[in-house]
């Protein structure tokens, strides 16, 4: 029977690639919206501690950050935990002009909602904090968040 | 008769947009800010606070060694989250525990008695991050549990769930959130 033979002379088609780049495409445009571009190269070490009652940090543009930890390089800058503001090792006394700077960049009514957000790392003692804190209020920062994982707290 | 154009090689893209993808993987992270939000109290002026009777005070103290004192006797972070609901709402009316203030009608609640409780929470300067964080968690756990019982019993969804700001507003008249931290004290010196 004719009907069923075989065509002798068929080949494998290749594969269409012309679809691949539209996939890629699509896989790029998600992780563009799910994810946020790195604020800035971190110098310190910092391992978050785990909270439950965890809120989202809402609009990431009022968010200025300071980073507190162990320096990662630990045999030029030490092992004492150090402040981080934007690209830069800071000392507490340099709070007050970042903060002063971030609400100078910032539109004149959205700077009553300026959120200043701590990451620190879990191993960091409180004197530090402290007198972030401390700074903090003097110049009218009063909004603040820990910056936690979502995780129990007891270990 | 219009020449039949050649066709333009696609296959190349895929590996432009691979490369703008890895770019985009490698500078990016995907960490939502999560984290425990707070607001500061203004620097102390010569006003003195008002006075707050000792019962309605709530303790809890923690050293440089990260224990913990509350009440006066040494605390446990896994209880504190129960005792802390236990002094607000004093369901016995334990004299030790906190007041309630007079019977007063709160807007789509009703008539509600408001506790006088605040928690006071002081550390030490040596106190490790993760344990003043943990402590502060439980706490705001203790007041996201009363509330949740609280919006469960006038409305009938947890307070999170709860879309009319006119009912989350009258819930947070009802149980504001009333954590006051102390100066801090620097007893450990292991700064």
């Amino acid at each position: 029977m004719s009907r069923f033979k075989k065509n002798e002379k068929k080949e494998v088609p290749g594969i269409n690639t012309g679809s691949m780049s539209d996939i890629i495409f699509m896989f790029l445009f998600f992780f563009m919206v799910i994810t946020t571009i790195r604020e800035a190269t971190l110098f310190v070490k910092i391992n978050a501690p785990s909270a439950t009652e965890v809120q989202k940090l809402e609009r990431k543009n009022l968010v200025s950050y300071i980073y507190i930890g162990t320096p990662m390089r630990t045999q030029v800058y030490g092992t004492e935990p150090r402040i981080q503001l934007n690209d830069q090792f800071a000392t507490v006394e340099d709070i007050a002009e970042f903060i002063e700077k971030e609400r100078a960049a910032r539109n004149e009514n959205d700077r009553q909602f300026l959120t200043t957000s701590f990451k620190i790392d879990k191993d960091v003692k409180m004197g530090i904090v402290t007198d972030v804190k401390q700074e903090l209020r003097k110049v009218g920062a009063f909004k603040i968040n820990y910056s936690t994982k979502r995780g129990s707290v007891v270990d | 008769m219009a020449r039949k154009l050649p066709e333009i090689a696609t296959s190349s893209m895929a590996d432009i947009s691979f490369l703008l993808l890895t770019f985009f993987l490698l500078t990016s992270s995907i960490d939502t800010d999560l984290g425990l939000s707070r607001r500061l109290p203004p620097l102390p002026d010569d006003i003195p606070p008002p006075p707050v009777k000792q019962r309605n005070v709530f303790v809890v103290l923690v050293n440089a060694y990260d224990m913990l004192l509350v009440e006066g006797k040494p605390g446990n972070i896994k209880t504190l989250r129960e005792d802390a609901k236990e002094f607000f709402l004093n369901p016995n009316n334990d004299p030790n525990l906190s007041e309630r203030r007079k019977m007063e009608t709160i807007e789509h609640i009703g008539p509600y008695e408001r506790s006088k409780g605040v928690i006071s929470l002081q550390n030490d300067r040596g106190t490790s991050y993760k344990t003043y964080i943990a402590v502060q968690n439980e706490l705001t756990a203790a007041f996201n549990e009363m509330r949740d019982d609280l919006s469960i019993e006038k409305f009938g969804v947890k307070f999170d769930d709860l879309t009319n700001e006119d009912y989350r507003k009258a819930i947070q008249e009802a149980i504001p959130v009333a954590i006051s931290e102390a100066e801090p004290k620097d007893i450990g010196g292991k700064d």
